[in-house]
């Protein structure tokens, strides 16, 4: 077959993961970016990098779960720091009973006692009776990941152009489906020019240091009205998140949101009162009405969008299935029909 | 039928539609459901540049009355704005009031509530102030113009259900006249019966569905709880009594010597 020639629009972790198995698999790549690299204008840039397929079940539909299960072997494929600690999830003592809810509606994991939860997290002893280990999961660091997919694409030569991608000759309605994609949209929400059934969820965190508390894996506190997470980024540096707001604003975090995420922190443990705020970020996530992430075709475009809250976890498998679908016609189990 | 402000509904389910673990999912809940009302909450920052707007067309398309509400206003004020800005949004002049008095029972602050109500009757909405089973709150509500009570069954999302049955029942047969809705605190179907047996107008709830196991699983077992409980209402149930009385008549029975 002629190699593809495409041009990816957007550096997110969607962008990257599939500009990495594009270029492995010989396809002959350009990528643009509004700011010509991953950084803060991307939700990416927020994320909190958990690879927990079996956590993020409690709430997602099956295909999260089961295509999650790719994520961590990807990354490590691409020589990105994975560690595969697992993650722990924990209640505070008046609501155990959302542990025994989270344990009937995930799948994966081991009930722990006090004793084991000092041996897993030290620095945890006596904050919990009990809790829930998912031994399989893992985390990376989300800006650190991106740094690395880019660098392996510089080394092929691929490198990221600035432009918004809007400029790019194209024309969706007239051109037929028999011609070859030439443009792959992974540009977030801000395709929901193009893509109307997307909508914005504002996701609010923080970034703290505590030389207090050290963690070895993410820990999320379940909380019937503010559950939180806490993933470790080494040197007692740690993402506190997120918040999840039907909302497309990106520009402001609310000091109603801190206050709740920073208190369901200091509850965790009271050590936390004395971290120091490094970053506050917040951005508004893709989501299509399902919250599962699409595949669309549109003339010789590729849509590939509305990651969610699984940007890290789900990349990989939708990087695989467009390429499969670029190389070979094999059509991904999330592509659906041209709704535009 | 109850007619709530003129409205008389086709069902006495009104669902919330927070925390769902999607739209879609959300969306199919309301078609099991058969609810008449959908409550919207407005957060302010995000009615500020409509940019709440992907999730709330989405309610709209459910083709069911949206009854915004104001929830996690602490006061007056706050809820007064929130209520404005969803008047604008929905294009409705009904509006379902919670002023919050207490973070962690949220509990309704009384005073703020009639404060509140009074202003936006004046204002021309259409108040469904969310209270208590108290009768004096009552009687000030409905004082200042509201026309529909939502007592709640228990605190906000507790699932404990109807846990003052005398106080709901002296406040049904006090205002026999006024449009009633439980609202918060129903975790199972059953409890959503026994307020309709009581002879409330409709039910009002929103975590119970949203957060179990199978949303729409469990909005069609309200949907059916809601029902049975307004049929059985309907058809003027038997008295309870304490001597047993056979079901099948004892003379003229065949007996054996």
């Amino acid at each position: 077959m002629t190699i593809p020639q495409i041009t990816i629009v957007g550096s997110g972790v969607a962008g990257l993961c599939l500009a990495t198995e594009l270029a492995e698999r010989g396809a002959n790549l350009n990528i643009i970016d509004r700011h010509g690299r991953p950084a803060e204008h991307g939700c990416s840039w927020w994320a909190g990098g958990m690879l927990a397929p079996f956590c993020e079940g409690e709430v997602a539909e099956e295909p999260v779960v089961r295509l999650g299960q790719e994520a961590a072997n990807w990354w490590q494929r691409h020589n990105v720091d994975i560690k595969q600690n697992g993650s722990l999830v924990l209640a505070l003592s008046r609501d155990g009973r959302e542990l025994d809810k989270f344990a009937r509606r995930t799948r994966q994991h081991e009930w722990i006692d006090a004793d084991k939860l000092a041996v897993l997290e030290p620095d945890l002893a006596g904050r919990s009776q009990r809790g829930l280990f998912f031994s399989s999961e893992a985390h990376l660091s989300p800006r650190d990941a991106l740094g690395c997919l880019v660098d392996e694409l510089k080394s092929r030569n691929i490198t990221i152009g600035i432009g918004d991608g809007l400029d790019f000759s194209y024309n969706a309605r007239n051109v037929s489906s028999e011609k070859s994609i030439n443009r792959i949209d992974c540009r977030g929400l801000s395709a929901a020019d193009a893509l109307k059934d997307l909508r914005g969820v504002k996701g609010e965190m923080l970034v703290i240091r505590s030389t207090d508390i050290n963690l070895s894996r993410p820990v999320r506190l379940l909380h019937p009205r503010i559950p939180i997470y806490l993933v470790p980024r080494g040197d007692g540096v740690f993402m506190l998140g997120a918040t999840q707001i039907e909302s497309k604003n990106g520009h402001f975090a609310s000091v109603r949101s801190v206050l709740e995420l920073l208190s369901a922190a200091y509850a965790l443990h009271p050590a936390f009162g004395e971290a120091e705020i490094l970053e506050i970020g917040v951005d508004a996530r893709p989501a299509f009405p399902d919250n599962l992430p699409r595949i669309r075709r549109c003339g010789d475009t590729l849509y590939v969008n509305g990651l969610f809250r699984h940007g890290f976890l789900l990349a990989p498998s939708l990087a695989r299935m467009s390429a499969d679908y670029i190389f070979s016609k094999k059509i991904p189990e999330v592509m659906d029909e041209n709704l535009n | 039928m109850t007619s709530f402000y003129g409205v008389c509904l086709p069902s006495a389910f009104m669902l919330g539609t927070s925390q769902y673990p999607s739209p879609a999912i959300l969306a199919e809940a309301f078609r099991k459901s058969a609810a008449s009302v959908a409550t919207v909450s407005v957060r302010r920052e995000a009615a500020g540049a409509h940019a709440g707007e992907g999730f709330w067309s989405l309610v709209r398309d459910l083709g069911v009355l949206v009854l915004p509400n104001t929830a996690g206003c602490y006061s007056a004020s706050e809820a007064i704005t929130t209520a404005k800005m969803a008047r604008e949004l929905f294009e409705t002049d009904w509006i379902k009031l919670e002023v919050i008095g207490h973070s962690d029972s949220l509990q309704p602050d009384p005073f703020g509530l009639v404060d509140a109500a009074a202003k936006l009757c004046r204002d021309g909405f259409k108040v469904f102030p969310y209270t208590t089973e108290d009768l004096v709150l009552a009687d000030r509500l409905l004082d200042v113009g509201c026309e529909v009570l939502m007592p709640w069954g228990s605190p906000i999302g507790t699932g404990l259900g109807l846990l003052n049955p005398y106080g709901l029942r002296s406040l049904r047969a006090h205002y026999p006249d006024v449009p009633m809705v439980i609202d918060a605190g129903i975790g199972l179907p059953s409890q959503a019966t026994q307020a309709m047996e009581m002879g409330f107008d409709a039910i009002l709830l929103n975590t119970a569905v949203a957060k179990a196991g199978d949303p729409v699983l469990m909005a069609t077992a309200f949907s059916r709880a809601i029902e049975a409980g307004k049929l059985a209402r309907d058809a003027d149930p038997m008295e309870p009594r304490d001597m047993a009385m056979p079901s099948t008549p004892v003379i003229g029975k065949a007996f054996l010597q």
